[in-house]
C-alpha cells in the first residue's frame, strides 16, 4: 500500500507519484473520475495497475494510500 | 564523422558491450539506448537509477554528495557539519564553488568545513557525546549561525549514533533549528536519494509549523539553483526585471530565512528539477504553490522560459517578460554572430548530473552546435522521459555510463568537445579532445541567464579552438603517417 500523490500536470493529465520509489508515472485510464466517486482502478502509462478505493474528488495535489494490484 | 544512424548506433552500443561478461552485459545494455525523440516513455528503453555495477568505473557520487555538497552546503548562514571521518567534508569542501554574499566565518560559513573528525575510540564508543560537544563549541565560536545541520556520513548509520537525539536537545538549548540528516553515504545508489533525505529533513526541520503567509502578488522563488559562479544571480536579475520580486533563493547563496519565507510566494521556479523536485510537491500539497521547471540556459530556452513564468501571472509581468527579452535579444545576437562561424557544426557529448544533460542542449544549439550523446550520473526515468523530446534521433544516450564505456564511445564518435566532470576531464585532454567541466564550469561561469550565455559561448570556443590542439602531434611526426598519435586515438 504504497502513498502515492497526485497531480494535475500542465497538459491536464494527472500524474501519479511514488515518493518511496521516486516513480512518477502518467496516469492513463482511472475507474471513476466524477466530483462524487474519484478513484477505483487505476492503470498507469507503464501498464501497472493500483486500485485506489473510491472517495469523493479531493482537491490537487493530495497523498493517498494505493494498493498495487 | 557524420550523424549516425540508428543502426550504427546500435552497432556501437553492442561492440562497445562486447568486453563484459554475458549478465554485466545483459545489464549494462538496459542503460543504453539510440534515442527516439518520438518516445512518449523512456523507460521501456532505458533503465535508470539502479545499483552500478561491481567492478566497473562509474562516475557517481553517495547520498551525502547529495545532501551536504549538493542541497544543504550551499545554505550560508547555517553550519553544516560532516559527522563522521574528516575526508567526506575536507574533499567536498568549497568545490563546487557555490559563490555567496557575507563575511565568512562570521555570519556566514559556506566554504568551510566542520567536522567531527571520528577516530577509532568514537567508532568503537559510539559518537554522539563528541556530537554534543561540537555543537556547544560551534556555538561559542560561531554565534552568528542561524542553524545547524548534522551531515551524516557512512560510520554513523552503521554503529547506530542517535543523532536525532543530540540534535533534538541541542536545538532546545540554543533555540535554534538543527537538523540531523541521514544521508550516510551507502544509502540509495547514487547521490540522487541523498537529495531525496535532505529535501525531507527541509520538510521536517526547517518548513514544520511554517504556515503560509499572505506575500505580495509578484512574489516567486528561486528553488534548484546552486549559484554555480554565480549563477542565481544572473538569473534572478532577469526575473526581477520583468517585474516579480523574488523572495527566496534556494539553496545557492540561501539562507534560513529565506527558506522560510517560501510558503508566501505565489509560484516556485524550479531549475534542478532532480535534487529539489520534493519540497516543491509537497509545498504543492501543503501550500498550494505551484511550481515550474524551467531553463536558462541559451537565449532561445532563456525566452521560452520567461514566457512560461510570466503565464502565470498578470499582463504587466508579461509585458515586462517581452521588454526583458526585447532588451537583451540584439546582445545576445552579437554574441551569436561573433561565435557561432567558430563553433558552428561542432559536436559536442555530455555526460553531468541533474539537469544538464538535457538543459544545455539549447544553449549549444543556440551556437549551432550538436549535441550527439547525453547521459545522466543519477537520473530517474523521469528525466530520460524529458531527455529524449530535446535529444536527436539516434543520438546516443548512456545512463551512469562506465568508465570504459565513456573513452570507447569517444574514440568512435570523435565528438569536438566533451562535457563532464573533473574527473573525466584530464583523460579526455589528453586524449586530445577538447573538454569543458561542466559541473561547476571549469573555474569560469555563471552560464545561467542572458549575461551567463556570453561567458559561456566565450568557454566553448576557448576549449574548442585553443591553439593547443594544433600541438598534439609532435613536430618530426607532423608530415609522417604518425603512428605515436594514433596510439593515443585508438
Amino acid at each position: 500500500m504504497p502513498s502515492v500523490m497526485i497531480r494535475q500536470t500542465a497538459d491536464g493529465k494527472l500524474s501519479f507519484y511514488v515518493a518511496k520509489k521516486d516513480l512518477e508515472e502518467t496516469i492513463d485510464t482511472m475507474e471513476f473520475s466524477t466530483a462524487e466517486k474519484w478513484g477505483g482502478e487505476v492503470k498507469l502509462t507503464d501498464g501497472s495497475l493500483f486500485y485506489i478505493d473510491p472517495m469523493p474528488a479531493p482537491k490537487l495535489p493530495t497523498t493517498i494510500r494505493a494498493k498495487k494490484m | 564523422m557524420t550523424t549516425m544512424t540508428r543502426e550504427e548506433t546500435e552497432a556501437l552500443i553492442n561492440e562497445v558491450l562486447e568486453v563484459y561478461p554475458a549478465d554485466s552485459k545483459e545489464e549494462r545494455a538496459k542503460h543504453l539506448m539510440a534515442n527516439d525523440s518520438s518516445l512518449e516513455k523512456a523507460s521501456k528503453c532505458i533503465t535508470s537509477n539502479r545499483k552500478s555495477l561491481p567492478g566497473v568505473m562509474t562516475i557517481r557520487g553517495c547520498a551525502y554528495a547529495g545532501s551536504k555538497g549538493v542541497v544543504w552546503g550551499p545554505i550560508k548562514d547555517m553550519i553544516h557539519i560532516s559527522h563522521g571521518p574528516v575526508g567526506c567534508g575536507q574533499y567536498s569542501r568549497a568545490g563546487r564553488r557555490n559563490y555567496y554574499v557575507g563575511t565568512t566565518g562570521v555570519d556566514t560559513f559556506g566554504t568551510m568545513n566542520f567536522t567531527s573528525d571520528f577516530q577509532e575510540k568514537d567508532i568503537v564508543f559510539g559518537g554522539d557525546k563528541k556530537l554534543a560537544k561540537l555543537i556547544e563549541e560551534v556555538e561559542t565560536l560561531f554565534p552568528l549561525n542561524k542553524g545547524i545541520s548534522v551531515q551524516s556520513e557512512c560510520p554513523i548509520g552503521l554503529i547506530g549514533d542517535d543523532i536525532e537525539a543530540v540534535s533534538k536537545k541541542a536545538a532546545k538549548e540554543l533555540n535554534k533549528p538543527v537538523v540531523p540528516v541521514r544521508c550516510e553515504g551507502f544509502r540509495g545508489v547514487s547521490q540522487s536519494l541523498g537529495h531525496h533525505i535532505a529535501n525531507d529533513a527541509i520538510r521536517d526541520h526547517m518548513l514544520e509549523g511554517v504556515e503560509k503567509k499572505e506575500g505580495g502578488p509578484y512574489d516567486v522563488s528561486v528553488i534548484g539553483d546552486y549559484n554555480i559562479g554565480g549563477d542565481a544571480w544572473s538569473s534572478r536579475i532577469l526575473l526581477e526585471e520583468m517585474g516579480l520580486n523574488v523572495v527566496a533563493q534556494w539553496s545557492g547563496d540561501g539562507t534560513v530565512e529565506e527558506m522560510k519565507a517560501c510558503p508566501q510566494v505565489k509560484l516556485n521556479l524550479l531549475h534542478c528539477y532532480r535534487s529539489m523536485n520534493y519540497i516543491s510537491r509537497f509545498m504543492e500539497e501543503k501550500y498550494g504553490i505551484p511550481w515550474l521547471e524551467y531553463n536558462f540556459f541559451g537565449p532561445t530556452k532563456i525566452a521560452e522560459s520567461l514566457r512560461a513564468i510570466a503565464a502565470h501571472f498578470d499582463d504587466k509581468i508579461m509585458e515586462g517578460a517581452e521588454r526583458v527579452i526585447a532588451k537583451y535579444q540584439p546582445l545576445m545576437q552579437a554574441v551569436v554572430d561573433k561565435y557561432k562561424p567558430r563553433l558552428e557544426g561542432k559536436k559536442v557529448m555530455l555526460y553531468v548530473g541533474g539537469l544538464r544533460p538535457r538543459h544545455v542542449i539549447g544553449a549549444y544549439e543556440d551556437l549551432g552546435m550538436e549535441v550527439v550523446g547525453t547521459g545522466y550520473e543519477f537520473a530517474h526515468n523521469d528525466d530520460y522521459d524529458r531527455t529524449v523530446k530535446e535529444m536527436g534521433n539516434a543520438t546516443l544516450i548512456y545512463d551512469d555510463v562506465t568508465g570504459y564505456e565513456f573513452e570507447e564511445f569517444v574514440k568512435k564518435i570523435k565528438p569536438d568537445l566533451i562535457g563532464s566532470g573533473i574527473k573525466e576531464k584530464y583523460i579526455f585532454q589528453k586524449m586530445g579532445i577538447p573538454f569543458r567541466q561542466m559541473h561547476s564550469w571549469d573555474y569560469s561561469g555563471p552560464y545561467h541567464g542572458y549575461d551567463g550565455f556570453a561567458i559561456f559561448a566565450r568557454d566553448m570556443d576557448m576549449a574548442i579552438n585553443s591553439p593547443t590542439w594544433s600541438g598534439m602531434k609532435a613536430p618530426w611526426l607532423a608530415g609522417a603517417e604518425a603512428p605515436a598519435a594514433k596510439a593515443v586515438n585508438e
